[in-house]
């Protein structure tokens, strides 16, 4: 028996040092392959069943995805749009509430610190979703704003429901009037009773919503869900399918496609909005933000390195290639930091790290793929194509009212 | 002097068994030289040794834990073929005195969620704080197996090695080249103010800060100590600690049995009473038995003010330079309990099943606490609550005590080379070991009714016993005045000494002590260079 963060009964931490989420023991029901990651201190299902299948089910019908140990901050009080403001980069006076926004937050020399999702629940109450615990950097950030910052991690249950069929089940299981939330969002619902917060949002670039909750209530919604959502072909996911959908919607994994700038050690190792592609969620307009001097000034000089799509030959993943500008990789110019056979798509995609010059759409460049057969190794050198980071981008993710599939 | 026996002459002679010694003494056998190491005491390792003292339990009596012995040495000299073990320890612990604890654990999310029960903060702070040292000690740890630069000369080896250190420092970048010049100078108390919120969290590592150093925690300097100590490795863990198998004496042994292998000699029980000299240069040692064994190279494992004040006749040196040493600081400061216990104590403020009671163990709960220890110190009488590093190795290492018995190893940090209240006596030195017992004491209560046998030892004890001068353990104190092109003294920090053929390869040298190797091998390539021969492997 795992432990779960309210429960406070199991084994101590230095016994069992990773937490169960409130969907624990439903997820485990469902595993089948046991496979388990660790993910911010939480044991978190990597595989149910087959990659291959619980992928399909984002893309064709509906999933279901923990995202429970994503790191949760509520910041409130008088300063808390002032505050914000000067933490990251996008304009958030201008974040309406009831609306979220994909948000960066940078050191003073401009480089990434992490990146995610900011909720405007009132007009002056935030939820922020990170991907990394920064309590400590978000204090230091506060010094001079009557701001209160607080970690409600465990205090939040959360299902990612991804897929276009996640509208449907949403109505089927009584939740009618989500269909009307457009992108970006945020309602509040009642469920027989559970309070529950609903945002249209997610990480896999299809329709989808995340449904926040009271950890107590997690096991009654993620029953409901699945009593109304079986038959509509709903699925628990693991962390191993939602990479594929997110490398094709083109998103960002910290840790994969760039290191937190407050974790790197060595110099030169972390990266900047610019260089990562997210120019356009940098206001520079806004007034200052921490960071804003260094952006200014790379924007100026341009950056040295780009995060861009790639489009590579043949079908084997370039997985970790080292990236070359000739045939007889002669000069290095980067390396792929993500890359998947998209099914979807039937493309051979990336998305690496190369020299600026390097970076414009359509240039030709040459990746150099290791592939193991049978315990012997070739080496392929294969020609890639810079384009567009967003892979796959249907409409329906866009539509309101959204289609029943 | 009446007439001496002359002996066999030698390529080069190591005066000390130390592990430093030895290591030269092993390159140099390596690199085809006839080497004879001398040493005075029946038993060899200097300060890394593995002693039998009551029946049945083996102490690391000196040095007690193994973390920066460089692994190209471990591996150059073939160290795991002559029975060397290192095996790693898992985290620590700090009791408190309101029956609280914070203990470290290798896993991440263990140790999070310890820190977090005293400060979620300092949890993530502690992120920010292990990146920052690991920056450092990246720049620092390449220097360590090279010789400092002098920054004086224009030698092109020293405009080299300076253009090194310079790219080195540059490629640090600019916020953290500000950050290398405060770590080195700063004081622990202040440097760990910058990160943690948390008394608890500050004392327990500010311990590295203090250990082996005439310092408090509040004294400028002590952040590079705790730094020094956070720079060792095990198999590219860094600041991962470990035990030697067969305790620190394995290190040595197998230093030895390495020199063997390659044709070099040890000859025990031969203390060398001078290094002679003549017309600038030396021919050898005198041995206090009245042999002469003549060499044209003699390495001194001894530390500066040994080798200088009482191994060589001062005439034969100049005396600025011998004013350099008489000033070389090289106080003693710290203590060491070995005890044999007959079964393993209870500290009932550690957690049934916690993983950190085989780690390192400490009972000072604030940095105030440590400062008023180190007043103690200043006022010329052992700390009354002293800072103690304990470890019981027997709960990992199979060889040091019989099965359902242990050993503990406790470092005492403060104990003056000389008290106030007069020289060391019996009765004085049973009373600082009780003082030491009732510390302990306070944190277990069977404590005290499973001592078997304790060995007491003093700063004076370690300097007869072992030779270091006031015991200081990491023969002379690591402060920024004595630390690279300053080590041993400004203009003599690259091993050699005004006496040709005389050269240092002890903690005294860079980069310093801790069971580390590199002045050893350092000043044995320096010998190589001199000689015009290349360094083995």
């Amino acid at each position: 028996m795992i432990e779960t963060a309210s429960s406070g009964t199991a084994a101590p931490h230095y016994r069992q040092p990773l937490l169960g989420t409130p969907f624990h023991a439903r997820s485990r029901a469902l595993a089948q392959v046991d496979q388990y990651v660790a993910w911010s201190g939480y044991s978190t299902v990597d595989v149910y069943t087959t990659v291959e299948q619980e992928y399909f089910a984002i893309r064709n019908a509906a999933t279901v995805y923990d995202i429970t140990p994503m790191t949760k901050y509520r910041i409130a009080g008088r300063d808390a749009v002032a505050y914000l403001d000067r933490l990251v980069t996008r304009d958030v006076a201008r974040l309406r509430t009831g609306r979220l926004g994909y948000c960066l937050w940078c050191n003073d020399d401009g480089e990434l610190v992490d990146d995610g999702t900011l909720f405007r629940l009132g007009e002056s109450e935030f939820r922020l979703c990170a991907a990394m615990r920064q309590i400590d950097w978000l204090e230091a950030s506060a010094i001079g704003f009557d701001v209160s910052i607080e970690e409600v991690t465990e205090r939040i249950a959360a299902l990612s429901l991804q897929g276009p069929v996640s509208c449907a089940i949403l109505k089927a299981a009584g939740l009618g009037e989500v269909a009307t939330l457009p992108p970006f969002a945020i309602g509040r619902y009642d469920l027989d009773g559970i309070e529950l917060t609903i945002s249209r949002s997610g990480f896999t670039g299809d329709l989808g919503y995340e449904i926040w909750m009271d950890p107590s209530a997690a096991e009654a919604v993620w029953d409901r869900l699945f009593d109304v959502g079986r038959s509509r072909g709903l699925r628990a996911i693991g962390s191993r399918a939602l990479d594929l959908a997110r490398i094709e919607a083109g998103y960002l994994s910290p840790w994969i496609d760039f290191v937190p700038a407050e974790h790197a050690i060595r110099v030169g190792r972390a990266r900047s909005p610019l260089e990562l592609g997210l120019e356009r969620f940098v206001d520079f307009d806004k007034g200052h933000f921490t960071g804003r001097r260094a952006l200014l000034e790379e924007r100026r000089r341009g950056p040295r390195s780009c995060l861009v799509g790639l489009d590579v030959e043949g079908n084997k993943p370039a997985r970790a290639a080292l990236l070359y500008a000739d045939a007889r990789c002669r000069r290095e110019i980067g390396a792929v930091t993500s890359a998947v056979w998209s099914p979807t798509c039937k493309r051979n995609i990336a998305i690496a790290r190369v020299d600026a010059p390097f970076s414009a759409l359509g240039t030709s460049l040459w990746a150099e793929i290791y592939l193991n057969r049978e315990l012997v190794w070739e080496r392929r050198i294969t020609r890639a194509r810079v384009v567009e980071r967003t892979f796959f981008a249907p409409e329906r993710r866009r539509a309101t009212p959204p289609a029943d599939f | 002097m009446s007439a001496r026996r002359s002996t066999s002459a030698h390529d080069a002679i190591v005066v000390g068994a130390g592990h430093n010694g030895l290591v030269a003494a092993c390159y140099l056998a390596r690199a085809g030289l006839d080497v004879l190491v001398l040493e005075r005491n029946p038993y060899i390792g200097g300060a890394a040794v593995s002693r039998s003292l009551y029946e049945g339990f083996t102490y690391s009596n000196c040095s007690y834990v193994c973390s920066l012995l460089r692994p190209q040495i471990i591996r150059t000299l073939e160290l795991p073929k002559f029975g060397l073990q290192i095996i790693p320890y898992e985290g620590g612990c700090t009791m408190m005195r309101d029956g609280g604890h914070l203990a470290l654990y290798d896993n991440h999310d263990a140790l999070r969620r310890e820190i977090a029960r005293h400060s979620r903060r300092d949890a993530e702070a502690y992120e920010r704080y292990s990146r920052d040292m690991i920056r450092q000690c990246q720049f620092i740890k390449p220097l360590l197996l090279r010789e400092p630069p002098d920054p004086t000369s224009f030698r092109p080896r020293d405009l080299a090695e300076l253009a090194y250190l310079g790219r080195r420092f540059h490629g640090l970048g600019e916020r953290r080249m500000y950050d290398t010049l405060r770590f080195w100078t700063m004081s622990a108390a202040d440097m760990l103010d910058e990160y943690f919120e948390s008394e608890i969290v500050k004392a327990h590592l500010a311990g590295s800060s203090i250990i082996g150093t005439a310092l408090g925690p509040r004294s400028p300097g002590t952040a590079y100590v705790l730094l020094h100590h956070y720079m060792g490795d095990i198999d590219d863990t860094v600041g991962a600690w470990g035990f030697a198998r067969g305790g620190m004496g394995a290190i040595t042994q197998a230093l030895a049995a390495s020199l063997r292998a390659s044709g070099g000699a040890i000859e025990s029980e031969a203390p060398v009473e001078q290094i002679l000299v003549r017309n600038g240069r030396t021919r050898g040692v005198a041995l206090q038995d009245g042999r002469e064994i003549l060499a044209p190279v003699v390495l001194s494992n001894l530390d500066v003010r040994r080798t200088f004040l009482k191994a060589m006749d001062p005439g034969d040196l100049p005396p600025e330079f011998l004013d350099g040493v008489r000033r070389f600081k090289i106080r003693g400061s710290s203590g060491k309990l070995n005890i044999a216990l007959d079964g393993m104590p209870t500290f009932p403020a550690i957690p049934a099943g916690s993983p950190c009671i085989r780690g390192d163990l400490h009972v000072t709960d604030t940095i105030e606490m440590m400062e008023r220890a180190y007043d103690d110190w200043k006022n010329g009488r052992w700390s009354r609550a002293p800072y103690i590093d304990m470890l019981i190795p027997s709960q990992i290492d199979p060889t040091m005590a019989p099965q359902g018995k242990h050993y503990m190893s406790v470092f005492v940090q403060y104990c003056p080379y000389e008290l106030a209240e007069g020289p060391w006596t019996d009765e004085r030195r049973k009373a600082f070991g009780d003082t030491v017992i009732e510390t302990i004491a306070r944190q277990s209560p069977d404590f005290k009714r499973l001592i078997l046998h304790a060995e007491v030892r003093t700063p004076w004890d370690i300097e007869n016993e072992v030779g270091l001068t006031e015991g200081n353990i990491f023969q002379g104190e690591l402060t920024l005045d004595q630390l690279l092109f300053n080590r041993p003294l400004p203009g003599w920090a690259q091993y050699r000494t005004p006496v040709r053929g005389v050269y240092l390869c002890g903690s005294s040298a860079h980069p310093g002590g801790g069971v580390m190797g590199a002045p050893g091998a350092n000043a044995a390539r320096a010998v190589l260079r001199d000689l015009g021969r290349k360094r083995a492997a």
